[in-house]
């Protein structure tokens, strides 16, 4: 189909991105590399008065290394994250999980900010926000604040986002008492997950967070406690009885739950540091 | 507010200036008002890779990009690589292996696989399958494909 | 069949060579001209409200808001446009019983499946369309749908058409021999399985569209058309839509891919015709892939009981099976929705020797999607049948598969014969292809692995199809029963003044290389060099008449046409050849564009024959009438089809933990005759397969119990890609028919025909240690955990 009309702005900056947010006053969406927002148009599913494109917002753009923590502007891209020096340095667990992330040619386009402010439960990004204990730089009409990933994700497509946009993602530098694990189950490559797992260990602790399985990416704390006492797999695989598996065309709950399962066992096996 | 906005842009190397409704996505701007129809549409969706093109050297899906946001950027579709030649040894390749068939894929396909050689991507057939794994063919089974390119990268190499 | 046979009597310059096709260079440079590339001055678009209900009455239609719409120039209903178009009706006598109801382009009073086309907006744009679209009220009265095949025919169950009385469109008993005693026998062993095929559909790149053009003045109407039957659509066209068929022109240019999908009549290319008509100016639709998903004709919704018997040595008595096929709420124009389940019943066993053989077939509609003829019509359900059953016998009797296959496979020497359903074959060569097959795979090696493999907890499974496929119909598969296409083809060969050739063809091209075997054809046996043969096909205007692309007769059929064509026209440029060098003609040859000796040695250009014809008639004898055309038609007599046949194999491996299936290899040995070009075949054969692999693993459209299309965009419905793809090895054996000259049978089918039989029996033989088996396609990964936790419980 053909998007449906709207108005197209290039604010100059994240303020003035933010004051049109407002001035539309719920009716318009913003614009990053549009690879989910897009078919949604194209699907008429989404309708929005205006577009607000953030090409040209300079301060949701860089890759920093500070200190212990590195920052990444809310509109780099997948491409640009794969290809950074810093961050195949600093976050390894990136560069297991991005070469899973659809093809070349959507994460030439698609941005970080863009599919955490959206939130697909099926996405890999929230997840490895979870597992690496990220933070998210939000700013607003109410001014900027710092938003845990355990607080960011609500629900399907459902964010903290209150009016706000995403102008960096703080990620914790990696150690080297660390090791990282990915494992996505998936029929064909690049698709979404039918299950998937990311796990960040440090020392003992773990932080296992799962995607493509439930309503938005989720860590199961009892499942991580069961890790770090290192309880046989079994135990530990029981205590994915407590997440509400999806159900669909493709898999259910059941299925779903074994899935998740097999991928977190796989994640295990892998794990690197 | 307007709905229509103003662009410049290079395409294939030659300037092109345009007012455009803000909907309009950029394939549909290449196909209709540049009469580029080398590059197809297939789903509008980002899924199927027929739209693929260039965008200041990174391939794209066009579909999901708007030619509002291709503003000062420079496109270079399946017909712009005919012309300069960057296409002339995998046009070479495929035309030898019968890398297509209806030929609809054939312009998303190439913009993938120069993608891949202008990386230096090696001839591993699995790393090629798997670049090439955004691009949708029904006609040719792929294994075609797939000798085109390593064709082209030990042609390279020597 | 008697004609010139000395045209192989030495290897051809071009026939049987793996030359690249001229077509290509255009595609690759981006200069195809597909049916969305084309812009006419004026041209309007078409856009569609479609149902959102399975089946609904549609109480009323509001479009005033509608036509106010910026942009918008028409807007019609289904009684609008029922007062320009005559309704159609999918029967044909040969399938006797066959019942429908007649259709139209848009619904009229009542919506009958998710995705009718309702009201029709022409726009200046094809958004401002859409956007007039969301101003259409339309007013339905949800009716309850019949969408579940296996209750379509219960008592109570809602019933499409009242005038039918039920839902059943069409049965049919085959009956051989006395199936139950067979079974009965002491020695005989039973297996018995139900099989389940999923609905799939072809999704062609390029999505279905038309550019109609309406000129008042002539009266003519010329339609782009991107399909396979250019003859065809111009029968229909002009009879639904009242015009003189000479007054109709279709032009079929690049084809984004067929398949079969784009052969049928679809209700909203029929209306983009009558709306250019009835605006007197070019309409163009392009369905977008969400409206393909919904219209384009979908397969293969097989339900299929089945039991083979085989003894305790090894010989199959016999097949017995019923099977129920659901199809939409009307059998598809012109060609009928029956036809896969016919096909079914007549091809299922077809490789083997049997006595006995019992197959019910029932068709029933339902409030879904149409459905008719896709690639290999019928042949993924019938191998699937037979050689599914024959692998679970082989287990059961304790038999190695192949052997099993070599007891009961046709012998090679033993033709003509019929199959136990009464099919004519002739020129097979099912034993020489299993044997060719197991030496290419190295089988013992593979089952040596596959042994070592399971001991270490990794399944990995072999499996086997032996095939046939339905090649160059002749009449008898549709014209008799009154459907208006042709199954003769033509061809044209004409010597122009240069010494080049203009042909010309009644088939058509979607990108199988169609062109470029006609132009091999033409110049290996005429005497050119390949570069200098133009081919043109795909226009009403300027081709012979002929039936186009389809049921993979191209090649055996359009081929042989321009075979004898530039035979014909050797002989009449032999004959003036003769005259003007004042020798025997038998002393003569064409060669490289020359006429010569027959040593080769340069006597006369063609092109200094060819400008002495055209320009200086003087210098020729008052009584010589040179001609430099020569047409010829060709269909096949002594049959009612041409069979191939095939051997194909596959390896793969199944991860239990996950269900998920990986094709490791697969091997195909294919019997089609004569090999025009092998490069074009090879990929055929491998486009084939991969498309038979998605229906095996991967494809199937998901309805919900109301009739909803639920997966009905490119990231839900799994088309297979590159990288999980295999290797296809490929082997050829060249048993030519002996139907024509030529001698080539038809090869586009065969790997989406045996692909899914193949897999199948992988995935099971992979299975087997486990105590697990599966029945149904596409084998996700969900349904094989679930045939794994089943094996588990037993």
């Amino acid at each position: 189909m053909k998007a449906p009309d709207f108005d197209y702005l290039r604010p100059a900056s994240l303020a003035a991105a933010v004051a049109m947010l407002v001035e539309y006053d719920g009716e318009a969406m913003p614009l990053a590399g549009g690879q989910s927002l897009m078919p949604m148009m194209n699907f008429r599913m989404a309708a929005p008065e205006a577009l607000i494109d953030l090409v040209n917002l300079s301060e949701l753009r860089g890759i920093w290394v500070e200190s212990d923590t590195i920052r990444i502007g809310a509109m780099t891209s997948y491409a640009d994250l794969k290809g950074d020096a810093a961050v195949q340095k600093h976050i390894p667990l990136f560069s297991l999980a991005l070469p899973h992330i659809a093809h070349d040619a959507i994460r030439n386009r698609g941005t970080i900010g863009g599919s955490l402010a959206l939130a697909d439960p099926a996405a890999e990004m929230p997840a490895l926000m979870l597992a690496l204990n990220a933070n998210i730089e939000v700013e607003g009409p109410d001014g900027a604040r710092m938003l845990s990933a355990d607080d960011f994700f609500l629900g399907m497509f459902e964010t903290a986002l209150d009016g706000e946009l995403i102008k960096a993602i703080h990620i914790p530098v990696a150690k080297s008492e660390q090791r990282f694990g990915f494992h996505e189950l998936t029929q064909r490559h690049g698709d979404y997950a039918l299950a998937g797992v990311a796990i960040v260990q440090t020392s003992n602790t773990y932080r296992a967070a799962f995607f493509g399985v439930a309503d938005r990416a989720t860590r199961v704390p009892k499942l991580e406690a069961a890790l770090e006492q290192n309880e046989d797999i079994t135990s530990v695989l029981a205590h994915l009885n407590s997440v509400d598996f999806t159900d669909d065309i493709k898999a259910n709950h059941t299925t779903r739950q074994r899935l998740a399962g097999v991928a977190l066992k796989r994640a295990l096996k892998g794990m690197t540091t | 507010m307007s709905r229509y906005i103003d662009i410049s842009l290079r395409v294939n190397g030659e300037d092109v200036r345009a007012t455009v409704p803000s909907r309009l996505n950029l394939v549909d701007f290449l196909r209709e008002e540049l009469s580029l129809t080398g590059s197809h549409v297939g789903c509008e969706h980002g899924v199927c890779g027929a739209c693929t093109l260039t965008v200041n050297g990174d391939t794209v899906r066009g579909c999901l990009m708007l030619a509002a946001q291709a503003d000062g950027k420079e496109i270079t579709t399946i017909e712009g690589l005919a012309e300069n030649g960057q296409s002339a040894q995998l046009q070479a390749a495929f035309t030898k292996h019968n890398a297509l068939q209806c030929g609809f894929c054939t312009p998303g396909m190439l913009a993938s696989a120069l993608g891949y050689l202008n990386t230096g991507g090696s001839a591993d057939r699995d790393a090629i399958r798997q670049h090439i794994s955004g691009n949708y063919c029904r006609c040719t089974g792929y294994q075609s494909i797939v000798n085109a390119i390593c064709d082209v990268i030990e042609e390279t190499s020597i | 069949m008697t004609g010139p046979a000395h045209i192989f009597d030495k290897p051809n310059r071009y026939i049987g060579k793996p030359e690249p096709r001229a077509d290509a260079a255009r595609l690759l440079q981006g200069r195809g001209i597909y049916v969305d590339d084309q812009k006419l001055p004026r041209m309007v678009h078409a856009a569609f409200v479609r149902s959102p209900h399975a089946h609904a009455t549609i109480l009323s239609i509001n479009a005033e808001e509608a036509r106010a719409a910026t942009g918008v120039v028409a807007v019609y209903s289904g009684e609008d446009l029922a007062k320009h178009v005559t309704p159609y009706v999918g029967t044909l006598t040969h399938l006797a019983g066959l019942r429908s109801m007649p259709q139209h382009p848009l619904a009229v009073g009542v919506a009958r499946w998710q995705g009718e086309p309702v009201v029709m907006i022409v726009a200046t744009s094809r958004a401002l369309a859409e956007d007039a679209c969301e101003l259409v009220y339309v007013d339905y009265a949800e009716l309850p749908a019949a969408v579940d095949s296996e209750t379509a025919l219960d008592t109570g169950a809602p019933i499409i058409h009242s005038e039918l009385g039920s839902n059943l469109a069409w049965e049919r008993d085959v009956v051989v021999g006395d199936i139950d005693a067979a079974f009965a026998a002491p020695d005989v062993h039973v297996v018995e399985r139900q099989f389940r095929f999923g609905r799939h559909t072809g999704v062609t790149l390029e999505t279905r569209g038309t550019v109609c053009d309406y000129d008042p003045s002539e009266d003519q109407l010329t339609v782009y058309y991107s399909g396979q039957a250019p003859h065809m659509m111009q029968v229909i066209f002009s009879k639904h839509l009242d015009l003189p068929e000479e007054n109709i022109r279709v032009i079929s240019n690049d084809v984004g891919g067929s398949f079969g999908i784009k052969i049928h009549t679809y209700g909203d290319e029929i209306a983009t015709a009558a709306a250019a008509k009835l605006l007197k100016r070019p309409v163009k639709f392009i369905a977008d892939r969400f409206e393909s998903f919904l219209t384009d004709i979908h397969a293969r919704d097989h339900i299929v009981r089945a039991k083979m018997g085989v003894t305790e040595a090894g010989k199959i008595v016999g097949i017995d099976f019923d099977d129920l096929t659901g199809i939409g709420p009307f059998s598809m124009y012109p060609r009928t929705s029956a036809i896969e389940c016919n096909q079914v019943l007549n091809l299922t066993g077809a490789p083997y020797v049997m006595e006995n053989y019992r197959a019910k077939g029932r068709v029933v509609f339902q409030n879904k999607t149409l459905m008719c003829q896709y690639r290999a019509v019928g042949h993924p359900i019938a191998m699937a049948i037979a050689d599914g059953l024959l692998e679970d016998a082989a287990r059961k009797i304790g038999m190695d598969p192949v052997a099993l296959r070599e007891i009961n496979l046709m012998a090679d020497d033993s033709y003509p014969r019929t199959s136990a359903t009464g099919m004519k074959l002739d020129d097979l060569s099912h034993k020489r292809a299993l044997r060719k097959l197991t030496d290419l795979m190295n089988y013992d090696g593979l089952r040596a692995r596959q042994t070592l493999a399971r001991k270490k907890g990794i399944y990995r499974g072999i499996g086997f199809v032996s095939m046939v496929e339905v090649t160059n119909p002749s009449p008898m598969f549709y014209g008799i029963g009154g459907a208006p296409i042709a199954s003769q083809d033509g061809a044209t060969v004409r010597l122009d003044a240069g010494g080049a050739l203009h042909v010309s063809s009644s088939i058509t091209e979607q990108g199988q290389g169609t062109n470029a075997i006609l132009a091999q054809i033409a110049a290996g046996v005429f005497g050119v060099d390949l570069n200098r043969v133009k081919v043109t096909t795909g226009d009403t205007a300027t081709t012979p008449y002929g039936g186009g692309t389809w049921a993979s007769r191209g090649a055996g059929i359009g081929g042989e046409a321009m075979l004898q064509a530039a035979q014909a026209l050797k002989d009449q440029v032999l004959e003036v050849a003769g005259v003007m060098l004042q020798t025997g003609v038998e002393t003569l040859d064409i060669q490289s564009g020359a006429v010569t000796d027959i040593d080769g040695s340069v006597r006369l250009t063609l092109a200094d024959l060819a400008r002495t014809v055209y320009y200086r008639g003087n210098e020729l004898p008052n009584d010589l009438n040179p001609e430099l055309i020569a047409t010829r038609h060709y269909r096949v007599t002594d049959f009612p089809f041409v069979f191939t046949n095939g051997a194909m194999a596959a390896h793969v491996e199944v991860d239990i933990e996950t269900g998920f299936v990986k094709v490791l290899h697969f091997w195909a040995v294919e019997d089609c005759g004569r090999v025009i070009n092998p490069l074009l075949v090879d990929e055929q054969i491998r486009g084939g397969v991969v498309q038979g692999i998605g229906g095996a693993l991967y494809e199937e459209c998901h309805y919900s119990p109301d009739g909803q299309f639920l997966n009905a965009t490119m990231a839900d419905y799994m088309v297979p890609m590159a990288s999980e793809m295999p290797e296809i090895t490929i082997a050829h054996i060249e048993t030519p028919t002996k139907t024509s000259i030529l001698g080539a049978k038809g090869a586009g089918e065969a790997g989406t025909g045996g692909a899914p039989a193949a897999i199948l029996n992988a995935v099971n033989d992979a299975l087997s240690p486990l105590g697990a088996s599966i029945w149904q396609m596409p084998m996700t990964p969900e349904r094989i955990l679930a045939s794994l936790n089943q094996a588990d419980c037993n």
